[in-house]
Formats: structure tokens, sequence, C-alpha cells
């Protein structure tokens, strides 16, 4: 297995793994009378007690409704909001926030920009590329789109290591390409996609580019501007933040020229009987009362990843993901799915004939949680032509030590089936 | 606290291993599917019936061990079994691997095996995913059975 680290070279022997996991009150656990081994961070990601603590004080001190009160409470729940939304620019290093719209998640914010934007501009006999790779959330809204509009969905095939195939992405691009959206990090397999290179391209045949960067974040710093992709997704929960909340950055420009997504509160500048007019962004695409407390708690995420510093952690994690590989390269009948060159944190398996739903069970029976299913990538298992795998992903508060109970778990797991 | 054995016995892992009546059944009258979409669990099955009497049952497919072993154990029982039979014994395996009523132990025989699922919710569907498949066929209906 090889990693390439992009980051450049960080000694991590300062870094203090059993200070972070203090942090993390979850990781004390027990489960069927184990210590809690947490493997399924692709899923979602544990929260410290930072984030737990800015949740409770908001709901103990301030909770108020924002952008309409003119009384104290709601003036700082206003202010930790957008304090919040300053804090995810600078996070993207995004142009402007009004450039950051809060959602509920990556899937929001894809149906957002398909319904809106795609509804606005896409036309029949269009194009619209994804992969082989994508999680459903960045499939589905796409067919939608494409049975709404009379556009045609196509995609990038992957190689038997689970890689993009960029000789295809190039062959499939054209004058009707309108829309590329393709994952920043495959949830299923790990695969660490060229961003920079399919943007570029996308951009010289006209195309907007959505980039999914709902496993990416937790790993790895994400620029947009030098990206220069048109959109960018991601969920708060998967980024040690609280779930039901998420967010779109979208280009100015582009984002100005959308029609609103849903209609409500707060996304009005004046409404009358026969017409409504349109706040200015980010207000136009969030409307009703949006998910406050979960805003808060976002910010309170992305400063403590700030504060880790995504560089050191991602090598952290890298070298974790050699270690394990190395363990698990020597459990006779277990195949890995997905070995890209460029790959990061997830561990995605199988065992001989053992069903990967068994595997889960029998882990989960010695504390080890971790996933098994399709993945939500339903198209990637039936590329491997497997119906699923067993899958642990890996967080910056994973350890060696942990590492080995997957694989004494997994041996057990081969016991049982003798 | 559950020992994982006691999910994963002997006479499942057995069954798993090398599943009884599995493959297509040719002169069937009846075939039908069953699909648990949450975790991909697939089966069809095949029953030839005169109408009163299950005469012979057969089923293939692919899941985990849980559905594996319970369609290969169900399709074991069923065979010569009346069709009222078969629904009492549906009935009967459903308390057995959801609720605490004492079950008839003797009436379900080897499928009594599958008791260790009630303490994995999770994956009660696994095991009654044929049973439902079969209980649609006894009723007539001829759309695929789901699972969620």
């Amino acid at each position: 297995m090889n990693n390439q680290n992009t980051a450049t070279n960080i000694n991590t022997s300062t870094f203090d793994v059993e200070k972070i996991r203090a942090d993390f009150p979850i990781l004390q656990e027990q489960v069927n009378g184990k210590p809690l081994v947490y493997l399924d961070n692709a899923a979602t990601a544990q929260k410290p007690r930072q984030v737990i603590e800015t949740l409770d004080t908001y709901y103990r001190e301030y909770n108020s409704n924002i952008h309409r009160g003119v009384h104290t409470l709601s003036q700082k729940a206003t202010d930790a909001y957008e304090t919040a939304r300053e804090k995810v620019k600078s996070f993207l290093n995004a142009n402007s926030s009004k450039e950051i719209i809060f959602v509920r998640g990556a899937t929001e914010a894809i149906n957002l920009v398909a319904q809106s934007f795609g509804r606005d501009t896409i036309s029949a006999g269009d194009e619209i590329i994804i992969t082989e790779l994508e999680h459903h959330s960045n499939i589905v809204p796409w067919q939608l789109l494409c049975e709404q509009t009379g556009a045609t969905l196509r995609y990038i095939p992957i190689n038997d290591a689970g890689e993009l195939i960029l000789e295809e992405y190039e062959k499939l691009l054209n004058e009707k390409t309108s829309i590329v959206a393709v994952g920043h990090i495959s949830n299923a397999l790990g695969t660490i996609n060229p961003i920079k290179l399919i943007i570029d391209k996308a951009h010289a045949v006209g195309a907007k580019v959505l980039i999914d960067g709902a496993q990416a974040v937790p790993h790895t710093k994400v620029n947009v501007q030098e990206l220069d992709c048109d959109f960018y997704v991601f969920s708060g929960h998967k980024l040690f933040g609280p779930t039901g909340i998420g967010v779109l950055y979208g280009k100015e420009t582009i984002l100005d020229a959308m029609p609103p997504y849903q209609g409500g509160g707060d996304m009005i500048q004046t409404v009358s009987m026969t017409k409504s007019t349109f706040n200015a962004l980010p207000h136009k695409f969030e409307a009703g009362t949006p998910h406050i407390a979960g805003v808060i708690g976002l910010g309170a995420a992305i400063d403590y990843v700030n504060e880790l510093d995504l560089d050191v952690t991602a090598q952290y994690e890298n070298e974790l993901l050699d270690y394990a590989n190395e363990q698990a390269a020597q459990i006779a009948d277990l195949k890995f799915v997905g070995t890209a060159k460029n790959k990061t944190s997830i561990l995605s398996f199988t065992l001989g004939k053992i069903h990967p739903h068994d595997i889960g069970t029998i882990l989960d029976g010695e504390g080890v949680a971790i996933r098994a299913g399709h993945h939500c990538a339903m198209p990637v298992m039936e590329r491997f032509e497997i119906p699923a795998t067993a899958r642990a992903s890996f967080a910056f508060y994973n350890t060696r030590e942990e590492v080995d109970a997957l694989i004494q778990a997994i041996d057990k797991c081969k016991k049982v089936f003798g | 606290m559950f020992d994982i054995k006691d999910l994963y016995q002997e006479v499942i892992v057995d069954h798993n291993r090398s599943p009884r009546n599995f493959g297509k059944l040719e002169d069937a009258d009846k075939t039908l599917e069953g699909y648990n979409p949450l975790c991909g669990d697939k089966l069809t099955l095949y029953i030839k019936t005169d109408g009163e009497k299950i005469n012979d049952i057969s089923f293939d497919g692919s899941g985990c061990a849980i559905s594996v072993a319970s369609a290969s154990l169900m399709t074991d029982a069923m065979k010569g079994k009346s069709l009222q039979e078969a629904e009492s014994l549906f009935n009967d395996f459903h308390n057995l691997i959801t609720t605490d009523k004492e079950a008839d132990i003797d009436q379900l025989g080897k499928l009594a095996a599958l008791a260790g699922v009630k303490a994995y919710p999770a994956r009660v569907k696994c095991a009654s995913l044929c049973w439902h498949t079969l209980h649609s066929v006894i009723e007539g209906s001829d759309t695929p059975v789901k699972t969620e």
C-alpha cells in the first residue's frame, strides 16, 4: 500500500493522541463490555467537548432567534451565527462570507445546486458528468435533474485500484458538458481525486464544477480560490461538528444569478400579496429559522481542527493507515477494495466468503465499530462485483492499539466461521 | 452480555457454508423474489405446490450468513408441509426472533437455532427475509418482497 502524502513532511512524534482523545468523551465508553474502538468516522465523526460545550452554552445562555430580534440575546445569537460564517469562509479560503450558505448537509447542498442552478441553466441535450465513485448523494440529485430537463448523465469510470480514469474523462468532455460534479475523496474507497485537474479541464469547455467535500474536509486543507471550483459542499457532522448542518460554497457571481431554492422567512426583502423580492446573499438561500446551534457548533469544530492543524493530523492519519494496511495484509483471505496510490483514512475490505454484515456484527461484539454494506455507493460495489464491503475509517483520535483491536476482531471472524 | 456464538451457532455456520435446497427449481409453480434494500440481501424462492401442500421448495441468491442459513433451514423445514402448517410455522418463527413469548421448540426444531437473532435487532430482517417471501407466496402475491 502506498500513501502519498502531499503535505510537507511533518514530525508527528510530538503528536499527542492521548491528549486529543481526552477531548472526546465518547471514546471512554464501553460497548458490549469492551472499550469502544470507533472506526466508523467516514459515516460520522465523534464530537470534542469543545463542540458539545458550545452547543450547551448556546442553549443554556443565549438561545434566541437571529436576524430579527432587537433584544440582547437575539443580537448575541446573530453575532455567533455570523461569526461562524466567517470561520467557514476562512476555513475554505472563500473570497467573501456571502459565498457561504448554511444548509442541512452536503446532500442538501447538492440538491440546492441541482434544483436552483441546474434547472435554471440546463436544457435538453446538455450533459452532466459525475463518476463511478460517487456517493448516492452526488448521483441521485443529478439523475432527478436529468429527468426534469432531458439532460444526459455521464460517468467517469474507475480502474481496478479505484482511481478515476482521466483519459476517459477527457473523452467525455465537450461543448455540451454543463456541470461536472465529483467527490473530493471517495467515501467507499478513500481515493483522493485529482480535483484541480478535473476542475481546469471542465472550465476549458465552459462547464461549471461542484466538488463534494464531505469526506475531504476532516482530512485535508481546502482552498476554494486556488482550486477555482464553482461550488464546494460539505457536512458538519463528519468534521467533528453537529449533525443537521452543512455548507454550500458557491462563487458569488454564480450564486447571485441563481433563483432561490426555498421560499420563506429571512430570504426575502419585501413580500406583498402579489410578489416578493429576495434578500441578498447569503440570506437568499437560507429560508426559515436555520439550525442556529448547529452553525455555532460547526464554528467550534472548525476552531478545534484549526488548532490541531489538518496538515499535522493528516500525516498522523496516513501513518495509521499505513500501519493498518501492513497488519491487514498479513490476514489470509483479506482482500483490499480500493488501492489507489493517493488515498486516505479508509480501509475497505472483504474477507473470504464471510459476508460484511457478519463481520460487522462480530466486530461489534468486540467493541469495534465499523461500517458494513454498500456505503451508499452501489455503483462502486457493482464495479468490483461485490454486494458489500467492511469498511474501517480512521480519524486523528484513533491509535495503533485500536488498529490491533481491529485486526484481532477480524481474526475472531475467521474463528467463528472456521 | 451475549456471546457471539449464541448468534453464530454451529448449525448456522454449517447451513451458511453448505446451504440445503440451494438452486433453481426447474418445475416450480411459484417463484418470488425477496430483497433487503438496506443491506443488499437478495433471494429467490421456488415452490412446487398442489395448492394445499408444499411438495418441493428451493432458493438461490446472496446474503449474509444469517439470511442464507435461515433460508436453508426454512426450506428444509417446509418440504411436505401443508400451506396451513407453513403459515403456523411462520408465526412461531416470527415470535421466536422478535418477541419474548415462549416459543414452541418442538414445532420449530432446528429453526430454533436462529433464536439468538433476537438480541441483534439490526439482524432480525436478515433472518426473516425468506419467511416474509414465503408468506407472500402463500398469500398469492407476486410482488417482490422488501424488508426494511
